[in-house]
């Protein structure tokens, strides 16, 4: 994977909401709150100044709060939205460039999208929605059928094609949706709180089938969601929005162990850091010679506590494909498990 | 002058009530230049025989043209202004109808032709295909059989023929107001400035009185063709199909247009992929408003010499005939519950395929 070339860049991107957005952008660039835009020039700050990378075959994530721009973020990269000022670049072309044509052209060949609410066509079947966009493309009867066959066989939905939406659960519905993204065979896929509208038991299906499917697939994948747990389970890139502007990305675990100001702090006090941070995130230098055992650096620290049985004067041997990488000494893990609180917030 | 405002008599004129408003802006020369030559009306009349009733002081006029110009010979009278109407109508009368006359020619055409297939053809004909029009549409039993009972109902009453005519002229309007209807609530969803614009002559058209509609059509067309009652049907009845298609493409679930627009589908995909089809039950019930509505309406317009029950009602109403009327009102009734009860039924069959799938 080469890290220099990203496939979607944000650079610069300002997204204000009004009548008048480019004259109140100034402003805005300037340090303009969004209280006091709303105020004074009755705009509302969208996204502001936002800069990220999304790599190729990775699965980039955006949280944030209700009303913290994530799902006007990606209705960016499709243009479903206008952005007010920046640089959209997917695979070097910038796409606030493109004419309205280029731009039906992007949407039905590089990115396709799934909804929260799934947004399924309610009068035509699962077959006939999991081939929509090979509909808008023109496609032959006949490949429609196979590749959405082929592919509501893969979610799951193998015997359902002639069912209608509203026969189907929510799991089931958004399956669709996801089927329905993967018959337009995009290099891209864009997933704006796909599991959100889910019960957890669900969800959690869901990110099993999406991460299985990632495995094989290896498609760029933006995913918004409100919900952090869901945003480590699934992230190889983990971007955080406040407000409408990047408070920290980077690799999860990373933002986890060394949050960068007290409101990611907020977000990750809560989660069970013994499941979410895996081995390899604290793993220390080989020092020692005698370990108690070996554990695979992929493996989450709560296994590892499993396996120790509570005794923290071990040390283990961490393997990685074979290899040892590193030691972890149980007491090491155990500072781990300690959220990290701002001076601020403690005092 | 005991009340200060009667009519009298002074110098050989008569004085009006608003005199003293011409005097006071000096007016009055230029007033008496231009005394009309009309006709007296009766109350001048009146007035100068000397048999005037004396009015109480509260009987003062509103000052509307009549009774300026009592007082200002130049002021034009009512009757005069409604002439101008008149004569102004029938001045652009010829450029309207070089217009108005070839495109209108079509819809005459339609409504002799269908009125010719539903008279002529063999009762037992009309009977079958009008059930299997309905059997197709509604897919129910039950709406067959009254459909059935109320054609052999008119067939037994002798009304048949009659009933056919007024089915007939239905069918045209339904037909014309759906194909201009349709296209203009589809540009209205998508245009606010249009939407703005055609909403008051909507209004227009559904508060206007009926027979308000007759008079311009009357001078418009040469009675006697078809065409004259069906615009005027079709002006009425367009209207909640117009409504209902504008107001069906708004409702569309905007997540269901994102995901439109998200996987690339242009403006024309969009509309019959996705909105036309969402707002089916809409435009139904629109098109079950607007046949209705042309049933109430060519009812009236056998005024203007619509065919049909409408025809026998008039008859009832003119020459007091009770019975004709009753028969007549029977008859329409029933056409009217048939149409309802079918154009619903179908209206609920597309909702029963849109619930399977909503």
């Amino acid at each position: 994977m080469l890290k220099n070339t990203p496939k979607v860049k944000l650079r610069g991107l300002f997204k204000i909401f009004g009548a008048d957005d480019k004259s109140v952008l100034p402003h805005v660039q300037n340090g303009m709150s969004k209280e006091e835009l709303l105020e004074k020039h009755k705009h509302v700050l969208g996204l502001q100044s936002i800069d990220v990378d999304m790599q190729a075959g990775e699965i980039t994530v955006v949280m944030g709060l209700s009303g913290s721009g994530k799902s006007t973020l990606i209705r960016h990269l499709n243009r479903l939205i206008e952005p007010t000022a920046g640089e959209i670049v997917v695979d070097g072309e910038d796409v606030t460039q493109l004419s309205q044509a280029d731009l039906r052209t992007l949407r039905q060949e590089k990115m396709s999208m799934v909804f929260q609410k799934f947004a399924l066509l309610p009068h035509r079947t699962v077959q006939q929605n999991a081939a929509m966009s090979l509909d808008v493309r023109g496609m032959d009867k006949e490949t429609q059928d196979t590749e959405a066959r082929k592919w509501l066989e893969r979610v799951g939905l193998g015997g359902y094609e002639d069912h209608y939406p509203s026969q189907l659960s929510g799991g089931m519905q958004q399956r669709v949706g996801i089927a329905r993204a993967l018959t337009a065979n995009t290099d891209i896929m864009l997933m704006d709180e796909a599991f959100s509208a889910l019960d957890p038991l669900i969800r959690t299906d869901m990110q099993d089938l999406l991460l299985e499917l990632q495995l094989e697939l290896k498609k760029t994948i933006i995913f918004i969601t409100h919900d952090l747990d869901e945003a480590l389970k699934l992230a190889d890139h983990l971007v955080i929005l406040k407000d409408g502007a990047v408070v920290q990305q980077g690799e999860p675990q990373g933002i986890l162990l060394n949050p960068a100001d007290p409101y990611i702090e907020d977000f990750v006090s809560d989660i069970n850091r013994a499941r979410v941070l895996r081995i390899r995130s604290i793993t220390n230098p080989l020092k020692s010679k005698k370990f108690s055992g070996d554990v695979d650096a992929d493996d989450n620290l709560e296994s590892l506590i499993a396996l120790s049985e509570g005794d923290t004067a071990l040390t283990y041997r961490v393997m990685s494909d074979g290899e040892p990488i590193g030691e972890l000494n149980m007491r090491d893990l155990v500072k781990a498990l300690v959220p990290r609180i701002s001076s601020t917030q403690a005092a | 002058m005991k009340h200060g405002c009667g009519p009298f008599f002074f110098g050989g004129t008569q004085m009006a009530t608003y005199d003293w408003f011409f005097n006071a802006l000096g007016l009055r020369d230029w007033c008496d230049a231009g005394t009309s030559e009309a006709p007296m009306s009766m109350a001048d009349l009146l007035a100068e025989t000397g048999n005037a009733v004396e009015e109480p002081f509260y009987a003062i006029p509103f000052p509307s043209l009549d009774a300026l110009n009592e007082a200002c010979g130049q002021i034009t009278q009512t009757r005069d202004v409604v002439k101008g109407l008149e004569e102004g109508f029938l001045a652009i009368r010829p450029a309207l109808r070089a217009i108005l006359d070839p495109i209108t020619q079509p819809l005459s055409w339609m409504l002799d032709g269908t009125l010719y297939l539903f008279t002529q053809a063999p009762w037992f004909l009309i009977m079958a295909m009008l059930l299997l029009v309905t059997w197709y549409a509604t897919r129910s039993v039950s709406v067959m059989l009254f459909n059935a009972f109320c054609l052999s109902f008119f067939a037994f009453v002798d009304h048949f023929e009659p009933a056919m005519e007024t089915l007939a002229v239905i069918l045209v309007c339904t037909v014309i107001s759906a194909i201009f209807g349709i296209p203009i609530g589809i540009a209205m969803s998508k245009s606010n400035r249009l939407q703005r614009m055609v909403i008051p002559v909507l209004d227009l058209l559904q508060t206007l009185p009926t027979f308000v509609y007759l008079i311009p059509l009357i001078f418009l067309f040469p009675i006697g063709e078809s065409r004259l009652y069906g615009i005027a049907i079709t002006l009425y009845a367009i209207v909640p199909i117009i409504r209902l298609t504008d107001l069906g493409i708004r409702l569309v679930d905007q997540d269901v247009i994102e995901a439109g627009n998200a996987f690339g589908m242009n403006a024309r995909q969009k509309l019959s992929k996705v909105e036309l089809p969402l707002a089916l039950p809409n435009i139904m019930a629109g098109l079950n408003q607007t046949i209705m509505m042309s049933l109430a309406m060519v009812v009236i317009a056998s005024m203007v010499t619509a065919p049909g029950l409408g025809v026998l009602v008039l008859r009832g109403i003119r020459n007091l005939e009770l019975g004709v009327g009753l028969m007549a009102g029977i008859c329409i009734v029933l056409l009217a519950v048939m149409l309802d009860r079918t154009s619903k039924a179908a209206l609920s069959r597309i909702d029963r395929a849109k619930s399977k799938t909503s």
